[in-house]
């Protein structure tokens, strides 16, 4: 079944005609995603890399029927295009820009509060239901179609992950990155949810960092509610203790973020915490099988 | 939310991003969206500083500006009664090296000074404004404990801080104002007065795009008076495009010489105290392989993340960097191949070792697309490569060039 996005999945790439759009567009297409229709403002009409230009969102998604979006803006329009997106009727909002003001997502949000859309990112490598359609800029050839779920707040290291399930011969279902920015839309605990409701997902592999809470509060919905084996890692663990730290932040975050504390978390929630990030498909494997 | 903080780690991604500047800077700031500060100037020599006591007339504070915390303790803030003595303990404190626990062991040079009229303090509190993550908002944070630690204070009694969470689509209410000035049980005759402050604070923070301001401690003065003694602001990179004249309050000499060299490269380093030196494309890899390079018996010498366009030149850059900490007794590579070619980053680590002349051994693992050209890249160049078949290996072998400190490279 996959989770998000799958071989049905109609998608409108913003920012089409700039250069991360066209290459991605080229890419995605090449995977086997449907991409309907790109938006760039002003350059309506035209068609690029053999898709249909549009100057709005909402423009597109009349015209084309697209349910998914895929954002390349630059990162001072990005907040808007996001809007833009969730009011123009797309369903899946999967936001590649990197650089977007935190006070600009803190509009997203409340923006999107309340309705029926699911931003992924900022900041972030998008989505990916190996086989069936990425939206985002991952390597499609490191996949396979399997049955793993993978979660992560990272990129590259979400691609080290990948290759060793895939190595390992289990596959995944849907991977997802969830960006690195303060401020993202979903986060863990959503893409759990959505995995434990899929019946392709046996396992799932959580990628954490550092800093935030996330990895905290997942580890709390795991332990009640979430039934199928989890493999993490949390990255981080030789990072030095901050001579840049903050102050404040912490005390909203409850003192939360080292990677010790997160590992401890995680244990106690049954999940299998690897020291090692070349370890990651060797103890799926071994999870799967027992 | 607070990312920066919460980690503790500088290499947590908020915090890497943030600019700061000055107390002085700050206070400045702060004047022009009308929070009340001491009268104040700062000076880079003593004998300015002597004229500037003079200017504020009675006793004065001679306050060490560099971007870390703990100043007191490490000396670098004073008193003096006369313009002598501030000429004096100005003359000390300015060329310091001044060493707190936000210094690291290096310490920081002084290079300026802040003369300010010292105030008769009443009492400390605590003010401070936030991006709260998880709820994607901004918020307002007060203690009656100003004056030490907020994060002690936190943990130690929770229940002393008081939080405000305000809504983006209104912003700050006057209630909320109120709320904050009640909490801190400031006299009646200071609540208008205060309510103000913390609006006015508010301001600041959306109209700078902050991500971090503090005032601590918020002091009332025997007089009766309100006023910021010490101010804090961070400042959300990404958002410095639209704000020119904050970009221009940057100090440079208060960085990293070389992580500013870095970040010129748009490469993201900070230097670290192992001897295995990295360089890998993506943070959270970056991080991961500096804990694979430490379980198997060594320390990272530094983070570096070379990013998602990791061409030949920046390699070379990379390489040159990294190779200019003389702790490092070996380079470890290792590139996730997505969007970045593996054949182009094996092309620059050939020139790189070329032009550079590298004498330290150098592990290479180069994964994902055209990863196969560039094993050949690396085996025609004619120089020696430790070639690593995945990230395991790779760790072993760079741990293993360390404590052999053979040298692999030919060059």
């Amino acid at each position: 079944m996959s989770i998000l996005i799958d071989s049905e999945t109609k998608v409108v790439v913003q920012g089409i005609t700039g250069s991360e759009g066209t290459f991605h567009t080229q890419q995605m297409l090449s995977y086997g995603t449907k991409v309907v229709a790109g938006v760039t403002p002003g350059k309506g009409g035209q068609t690029h890399e053999g898709v249909g230009v549009y100057n709005t969102v909402a423009e597109a998604v009349r015209q084309t029927g697209a349910n998914s979006s895929a954002i390349f803006v630059p990162p001072a329009f990005a907040a808007d295009a996001i809007m833009e997106a969730a009011g123009g009727g797309v369903k899946v909002i999967v936001c590649i820009s990197e650089g977007i003001p935190t006070l600009d997502m803190v509009k997203v949000a409340t923006f999107i509060e309340g309705k029926d859309v699911v931003l992924i990112g900022p900041n972030c490598p998008g989505v990916i239901s190996p086989g069936k359609a990425k939206v985002g800029i991952m390597p499609g050839n490191i996949h396979r179609e399997g049955k793993v779920g993978v979660i992560s707040r990272s990129g590259t290291l979400t691609y080290e992950a990948v290759a060793q399930l895939t190595e390992e011969g289990l596959g995944e279902s849907t991977c997802i990155g969830l960006g690195g920015d303060p401020i993202i839309g979903t986060r863990f605990i959503d893409g759990l949810k959505m995995f434990q409701a899929d019946d392709q997902t046996e396992g799932v592999v959580l990628i954490g960092e550092i800093g935030g809470s996330d990895e905290e509060t997942a580890a709390g919905f795991i332990k009640q509610e979430f039934s199928k084996p989890v493999v993490a890692f949390i990255a981080g663990q030789t990072a030095p203790p901050g001579k840049r730290m903050g102050h404040a932040g912490a005390i909203i975050a409850g003192g939360k973020g080292t990677a010790r504390e997160k590992v401890e978390a995680l244990q106690a929630s049954g999940v299998t915490v690897v020291d090692s990030p070349a370890d990651i498909g060797k103890a799926m494997k071994k999870v799967l099988a027992s | 939310m607070g990312r920066e903080a919460v980690g503790g780690s500088e290499l947590d991604k908020d915090s890497k991003r943030a600019m700061k500047i000055h107390e002085y800077q700050a206070k400045e700031l702060f004047g022009k969206y009308g929070i009340a500060v001491p009268r104040g100037r700062c000076v880079a020599r003593k004998e300015a500083a002597g004229e500037a006591a003079r200017e504020i007339g009675g006793r004065v504070v001679v306050k060490a500006q560099v971007h870390a915390g703990g100043r007191g303790k490490a000396g670098g803030i004073k008193l003096a009664e006369t313009p002598a003595e501030a000429e004096l303990r100005a003359g000390e404190i300015i060329g310091m090296t001044l060493v707190s626990h936000q210094t690291g062991s290096e310490g920081k040079l002084v290079r300026k000074v802040l003369i300010e009229e010292a105030v008769e303090v009443e009492q400390e509190l605590y003010l401070g404004m936030v991006v709260d993550r998880d709820h994607a908002r901004v918020a307002l944070i007060a203690s009656e404990e100003g004056g030490m630690e907020i994060e002690v204070v936190a943990a130690e009694s929770p229940e002393k801080i008081l939080q405000v969470g305000v809504d983006p689509r209104v912003g700050l209410q006057t209630f909320q104002a109120r709320q904050v000035v009640f909490g801190l049980h400031l006299p009646q005759e200071l609540i208008r007065e205060g309510a103000k402050l913390v609006s006015n604070l508010y301001k600041l923070f959306m109209g700078t795009d902050a991500s971090l301001v503090e005032i601590n401690p918020l002091v009332i003065t025997k007089e009766g008076k309100l006023l910021a003694a010490d101010a804090k602001i961070n400042f959300d990179d990404n958002a410095l495009g639209r704000h020119a004249d904050i970009v221009e309050l940057r100090d440079i000499d208060e960085e990293e010489p070389t992580e500013v060299e870095a970040s010129k490269y748009d490469l993201n380093y900070v230097k670290l105290d192992g001897e295995v030196g990295c360089m890998v494309n993506g943070a959270g890899l970056a991080m991961a392989t500096m804990d694979i390079i430490k379980l198997h018996g060594s320390m990272p010498a530094n983070f570096l993340d070379v990013g998602g366009a990791a061409s030949a030149e920046r390699v070379e850059q990379a390489f040159r960097i990294l190779l200019s900490d003389k702790k490092v007794k070996a380079v470890l590579i290792n590139i996730f191949g997505g969007i970045v070619r593996c054949d182009r980053v094996a092309t620059g680590v050939v020139e790189a070792a070329r032009n550079l002349e590298i004498k330290v051994p150098i592990v290479v693992r180069l994964a994902g697309t055209n990863s196969e050209l560039a094993a050949d890249i690396l085996n025609e160049s004619g120089l020696t490569f430790t070639v690593a078949k995945d990230l395991d290996d790779a760790a072993r072998k760079a741990v293993a060039a360390v404590k052999t400190g053979s040298k692999m490279n030919a060059v």
